[in-house]
């Protein structure tokens, strides 16, 4: 059985205007989504507070949950149905942090079984006090810095074979960061300093694979953060596991394809680059599609069955591979031949 | 033949000991007995990070000096204006008349030598003075602290009994707790964060309460309150008592605290037992006030305030207060592990009770099943004979998986879990690189052995490059993750390295098997 026929020869880099013009579309729509919300929605793995789990035995109003709560002097910021409407379960999430060891969540369902008339089971108490959330919030960020710096190396090193270039372009990146760190500017804005750096670098250096690859993957990144912002879901622990995880997967599927370039500059020197960038993407084609869609069907697995704790995560894998699978036909590519026409 | 037998030996060799070490997790108690752990989120149980208040040992320790520093003065009988505990850790003096300071800068300069001066000033016959601890004492106090709450704390969660507790430090003041398959999180909570300082103090009987109270309170002394809650009226009473600052007397000096039972009330209470110490200066301090009033005051409440009839000498006494079983147990577990030095505070607790766990490990386990199916049946559509191949280096992936979670001793967590499931879809993508080069070179023409071998060859090094970004970013999430999230990066490391060793070595030994040995002249794929 094959999906993609040998020979197949679809034009993907004559349209690559059109591809442009999509993915600028969906990352203008991410930052207008962010800005509109004032920036990322924090779970409270990063903003604090706490969230409590709770399962009753008969179906529950949201309204009784939240006037029960309003009872202990809670103000509830939300009360959601959690999982299967069957289930009677709910998320109930507040910005309290209590800092002491005297047990709220006993109190709340000592008192939302007296005001509902239900019985109530607390299956999950989650408290992150605001230091906490902090500290998670500046470790996550780093993680991700790490991640790109660890991966910028290595691509630049291993795969342009140019590790004195790697070298160079990690010095460079690690000095700039610790200079925008002597200004003590926010984390945020130390990781949107060191993208720009390390773009910057790429194109001293004249790390052109590097670039497409980094590119790709910054695209891929933003429209996931996009597409969590317009759906209005949180960032957890586990969803920068998620996208870190999809940074790891979008090089997996652009390094692919890159691979197959090299091999097809060597073995059609004398053609164009745009014809070899189309013929490399092609050639590929059916991998790429294949590993995704295997990758998908699990996910689907995962986002339909796994339950609501690992709901979200697989949220994010699901858009972070359709996107990533995308940019590595449409974006990474046109990136090297742009490159190409403006050195000329 | 030479090249195919370490092929064979390695594979025999890693996929037997995966299920060596993936047997003691389903068959209970056999060799080599490493079981794969479970997260705290799929077992249930709690997870804690304490915060010590150093800077409350500190205080203590200011205010402790300031109290010494105050009975010097009256024993050397100096008269001063002003002396107190200012701004946390620091210590106001103020002296008037040329013979106080000249005794009192005496004083000072013998008895209280590790004192800094923090600013002198004098003017005319008055001498002001602020002095405080050497900042290397400070850090000294507040390392010291923060060693000895984590070493109390081990005590009570051993005494209160938890299997398997896991507690450590995290950076200069934290504590991690973590508290698999706990069921009563509520007392095991109040049990770790209770202070437990047992202090004795004689009443102030001169002062006077309701002047007190109405905020009025005579230097030495403080007011603090007796907390009773009666159960059939479900009312709280608080009676306010004044109290001398200076302890006699605290729970450092006891040996033991046991729970009995008042055979007249028979309401249990805990009795304590003095060291030889504790018990000397115990008598010594009901011989001297007799007929006065001692206050047994934990935790900066009164408990009780009985009269001393007589002299008690034998060191016990005994803490009352209506106390239920469970308390009194508690309370006599906090005494035996101690006090702990400085209050500490809970900043971020996880718990996750045993049914939410149990769901979850289901849910995981019928997403992979199903997931897997899916994959498994699609890859042998797709690659009809080949795909079968990859079915089993698929299966026996899983199988490392595991073996290698046991092996290591990692924990498996539900994101953990996540992460075995997206091996499942990507370990495929080795193989799938590998059959897709395969089909290109037979479509070139070339015999299946030849194609086989130039598919191989060709895909190794882009499988490779391919797989080490995605182990770079599961390396970089362990090291910054935190429980559940450090379970999926593990998996995903654990997977993407089956994965390599699976479609590299291991489905290309079938091949050979099949082309050389069986010398089949086509290929399924």
């Amino acid at each position: 059985m094959q999906f993609i026929k040998p020979g197949i020869n679809i034009n993907f880099i004559g349209r690559k205007y059109l591809a442009f013009a999509l993915s600028g579309a969906m990352i203008l729509a991410t930052i207008i989504s962010l800005v509109w919300h004032g920036g990322p929605k924090y779970g409270i793995d990063f903003a604090g507070g706490t969230v409590i789990q709770i399962k009753f035995n008969a179906a529950t109003k949201i309204s009784d949950i939240k006037s029960a709560l309003r009872q202990l002097g809670i103000d509830a910021s939300s009360v959601q149905q959690f999982g299967d409407h069957k289930n009677f379960e709910y998320l109930i999430r507040t910005d309290i942090a209590s800092e002491t060891a005297d047990d709220i969540s006993l109190k709340i369902e000592k008192t939302l079984e007296n005001i509902t008339g239900n019985k109530a089971e607390i299956r999950r108490v989650e408290m992150v006090g605001p230091q906490v959330g902090k500290d998670l919030r500046e470790k996550a960020l780093l993680a991700m810095f790490f991640a790109l710096l660890f991966i910028t190396i290595y691509i630049s090193g291993r795969f342009e074979r140019v590790w004195f270039k790697s070298a160079v372009m990690a010095g460079g990146l690690m000095l700039s960061v610790y200079v925008f760190k002597l200004f003590a500017v926010s984390i945020p804005f130390l990781m949107a300093a060191a993208l720009i750096v390390t773009l910057i670098l790429f194109w001293v250096l004249e790390l052109k694979y590097a670039m497409g690859a980094i590119v790709a993957l910054i695209h891929d990144v933003t429209i996931t953060v996009g597409l969590f912002s317009v759906f209005d879901k949180e960032f957890t622990l586990p969803i920068i596991a998620a996208l870190l995880t999809i940074i790891g997967y979008s090089l997996n599927d652009t390094i692919i394809v890159f691979d197959r370039i090299r091999e097809n500059l060597r073995k059609y020197h004398k053609r164009r680059l745009d014809f070899i960038l189309n013929k490399s993407v092609n050639e590929t084609l059916s991998r790429t599609l294949l590993t995704s869609l295997t990758t998908l069907i699990v996910l689907i697995a995962l986002f339909v069955l796994g339950g609501g704790i690992i709901h979200d995560f697989a949220f994010a894998m699901i858009v972070g591979i359709v996107v990533g699978t995308y940019s590595s036909i449409y974006v990474a590519s046109p990136i090297l031949l742009a490159w190409h026409k403006g050195l000329k | 033949m030479k090249v195919l037998s370490w092929r064979l030996i390695t594979v025999i060799i890693v996929v037997l000991g995966a299920f060596i070490y993936v047997l003691p997790t389903f068959w209970g108690n056999i060799w080599p007995h490493k079981k794969i752990n479970l997260g705290l989120d799929l077992q249930g149980g709690m997870h804690l990070v304490l915060e010590v208040d150093t800077e409350k040992a500190v205080e203590d320790t200011v205010e402790r000096l300031t109290q010494e520093l105050r009975s010097g003065l009256r024993k050397d009988r100096i008269r001063v204006q002003e002396l107190a505990r200012v701004n946390g850790n620091e210590i106001s003096l103020r002296v008037k008349g040329e013979e106080n300071i000249a005794k009192c800068e005496e004083l000072l300069n013998s008895d209280f030598k590790d004192l800094r001066m923090l600013s002198r000033s004098k003017t005319d016959d008055e001498l002001v003075l602020r002095l405080n601890l050497p900042d290397k004492e400070m850090d000294h106090i507040k390392r010291l602290a923060a060693d000895q709450a984590l070493e109390t704390i081990r005590n009570r969660i051993d005494q209160f009994g938890v299997s398997e507790p896991d507690i450590r430090n995290q950076g200069e003041n934290r504590i991690l707790i973590q508290l698999p398959g706990i069921q009563d999180t509520k007392r095991a909570k109040a049990l770790i964060g209770r202070t437990a300082l047992l202090e004795f103090k004689l009443l102030d009987e001169n002062g006077d309460v309701s002047a007190a109270l109405k905020g009025d309170i005579p230097p030495g002394s403080e007011l603090l309150y007796e907390v009773t809650h009666d159960p059939n009226t479900n009312r709280t009473v608080k009676t306010p008592y004044l109290v001398q600052k200076n302890t006699l007397l605290t729970g450092a000096s006891l040996t033991d605290a046991r729970v009995e039972i008042d055979s007249q009330y028979n309401e249990p209470y805990v009795s304590i037992q003095f060291d030889k110490k504790g018990g000397r200066i115990f008598s010594r301090i009901t011989e001297q006030n007799v007929k006065k009033r001692l206050a047994i005051v934990l935790d900066g409440k009164v408990y009780s305030a009985p009269v001393i009839q007589e002299k008690i000498s034998g060191g016990a006494a005994r803490i009352t207060g209506s106390f239920t079983m469970e308390q009194a147990r508690d309370l006599a577990i906090a005494l035996r592990a101690g006090a702990l030095p400085a209050p500490v505070n809970v900043i971020e607790e996880r718990t996750v009770g045993p049914s939410l766990g149990a769901d979850s490990i289901r849910k995981g386990l019928i997403s992979m099943c199903i997931g897997g199916l899916l994959v498994v049946i699609f890859m042998v559509i797709y690659y009809k004979g080949s795909g079968l191949i990859a079915d089993i280096a698929l299966l026996l992936n899983i199988v490392i998986i595991a073996g290698g979670l046991a092996g290591f001793q990692a924990t498996l967590t539900l994101p953990g879990i996540a992460g075995i499931i997206l091996t499942i879809g990507m370990a495929v993508d080795a193989n799938v690189l590998i059959f897709e080069r395969i089909r290109e070179e037979m479509a070139l023409g070339k015999t299946p052995r030849a194609s086989v071998d130039a598919g191989y060859t060709r895909a190794t090094l882009t499988i490779l490059d391919a797989n080490v970004t995605t182990l770079i970013a599961a390396l970089v999430l362990f090291q910054f993750g935190t429980g559940p999230v450090k379970g999926f990066a593990v998996t995903l490391s654990l997977g993407v390295l089956a994965s390599l060793f699976t479609a590299l070595i291991l489905t290309r030994l079938i091949f050979d098997y099949l082309l050389i040995h069986r010398k089949a002249r086509t290929i399924s794929i």
